[in-house]
């Protein structure tokens, strides 16, 4: 098991001064994925909203998320690669196709989920369209679209290491140059730190939504979110084990 | 492109049945091994939250870097089929244990007291009663793992196995696009089939949500 390991433990390799060495690829592969989510984000957010909200073109949104998840990503690169040439631009273009579908679909799914209640108070007290949306439905709905943009990044993040195929950085370089030049440790190191690139991600992500989620809507306000369930506990509770 | 598929029928062939083979058989293992792991988890409560945790991660490990660090750790060769087939069964299991775990918690608590009082068993009521109510959320939880893992087997093509991949990789390499396109299409078409397979198969088995949904 040392020997497998000993690229990743090499201080060399860890060296900054060095534009191959592993930090510079980490640094790669989230700006790949950095710039693939946001751009996915700024398509899918606005489409998921105005769907959610309107309820107009959900068929749409479901058949595009069903779709999307079947087109295999590393395919899709292949074939922009070949038609428009190297580059970054078909890297970010493929993961974009692959961030929409979850971003869209859980966007959607989320507003969907909002009590009408909720929203007909929101009218109630006097709220514009546009306010009820902001104010009112994403704030509720917002558990469902951060776990939609969380899954998608898991996805974008291990995806992007196809971009050492098509002759780009990143950490997916330390994979198919260990696979070429024969050194299992340099795999290894490539597939290990992806690996907890994509945990440490997930955990970023799970803390963001602690923050941003409003306390009443995930529940962790006694006060708020305890005293409209209980009223269905005592029948549950009462219930014989 | 009709002039491709003509010339190399066989070569596409081929690759599209290992696809097949690689997609699918994991998730049959997956199946066998998830609906255990899910039911003990369901039976023993404390054993939910470590099941979720645990799968969850193993869910976030990129495909391509389980592929490759199988073999040092089950001892299979690199370039073994073997490695897709684990790594795509462990993705199948660690999504699919969720689902039947949560699928047999949604089970409302009068049906099952109902099953009890009506003389069924523990195991008899699982296959009867529980088992048969938790299906659609189980199946729904099956589309999504194999629909994934048919895109991901593509992926192995990098590390040299076979599948609809290496027309991917051969099509980048001569800087063809008809072979991509071909793989692209294969690919979705079947993520497609098997994906209405498992609705019908839903239909089909649980035919009290259409009648309830009518009423």
């Amino acid at each position: 098991m040392n020997d497998d390991t000993s690229y990743l433990f090499d201080p060399a390799n860890w060296a900054w001064a060095s534009p191959q060495s592993i930090p510079h690829r980490i640094l790669e592969h989230l700006q790949f994925t950095a710039i693939a989510l946001a751009l996915a984000a700024a398509i899918a957010i606005p489409i998921g909203l105005y769907i959610g909200h309107t309820n107009r073109g959900a068929f749409l949104a479901i058949n595009i998320g069903n779709a999307g998840r079947s087109i295999p990503t590393f395919g899709l690169l292949s074939l922009i690669v070949t038609l428009v040439g190297l580059g970054k631009l078909p890297l970010i273009l493929a993961l974009v196709v692959l961030a929409v579908p979850p971003i869209l679909t859980t966007t959607y799914a989320g507003l969907r989920a909002v009590d009408p209640a909720a929203v007909d108070a929101a009218r109630g007290m006097g709220m514009r369209p546009l306010q009820i949306l902001f104010q009112a439905e994403v704030p509720i709905a917002l558990p469902l679209i951060l776990s939609g943009l969380r899954s998608a990044a898991l996805q974008v993040v291990a995806t992007a290491t196809v971009a050492a195929y098509v002759g780009l950085g990143g950490l997916g370089r330390l994979l198919v140059d260990g696979l070429s030049l024969n050194q299992y440790d340099r795999v290894v190191a490539g597939a290990v730190l992806v690996a907890v690139l994509a945990i440490l991600i997930d955990v970023a992500g799970s803390l963001v939504q602690r923050l941003v989620v409003s306390p009443g809507v995930s529940g962790r306000v006694v006060g708020v979110g305890k005293a409209s369930s209980s009223t269905s506990i005592p029948e549950a509770a009462g219930a014989p084990a | 492109m009709i002039e491709y598929i003509g010339n190399n029928f066989d070569l596409i062939l081929t690759a599209f049945g290992q696809h097949i083979a690689l997609a699918l058989i994991p998730v049959l293992i997956g199946v066998v091994v998830a609906l255990p792991l899910g039911y003990l988890a369901v039976r023993r409560d404390w054993l939910y939250q470590p099941i979720v945790t645990i799968t969850g991660v193993l869910y976030s490990i990129p495909s391509l870097a389980l592929f490759v660090v199988l073999p040092v750790i089950i001892g299979t060769k690199v370039l073994s089929p073997l490695n897709i087939i684990v790594a795509l069964a462990i993705y199948t299991v660690a999504l699919l244990v969720r689902s039947v775990a949560d699928a047999l918690r949604s089970v409302d608590r009068t049906v099952t007291q109902a099953a009890t009082a009506m003389g069924y068993r523990p195991v008899k009521r699982l296959f009867g009663v529980d088992l048969p109510i938790a299906l659609p959320v189980m199946l729904a939880g099956l589309r999504v793992a194999t629909v994934s893992n048919i895109s991901l087997v593509s992926v192995g093509a990098i590390i040299g196995v076979g599948g609809l991949g290496s027309l991917f990789t051969r099509g980048l390499q001569l800087r063809f696009a008809e072979p991509i396109i071909v793989g692209i299409v294969l690919s979705v078409l079947l993520a497609a089939v098997c994906d209405s397979l498992i609705v019908l198969a839903q239909r089909y088995f649980t035919p009290w949500v259409r009648v309830g949904a009518r009423t």
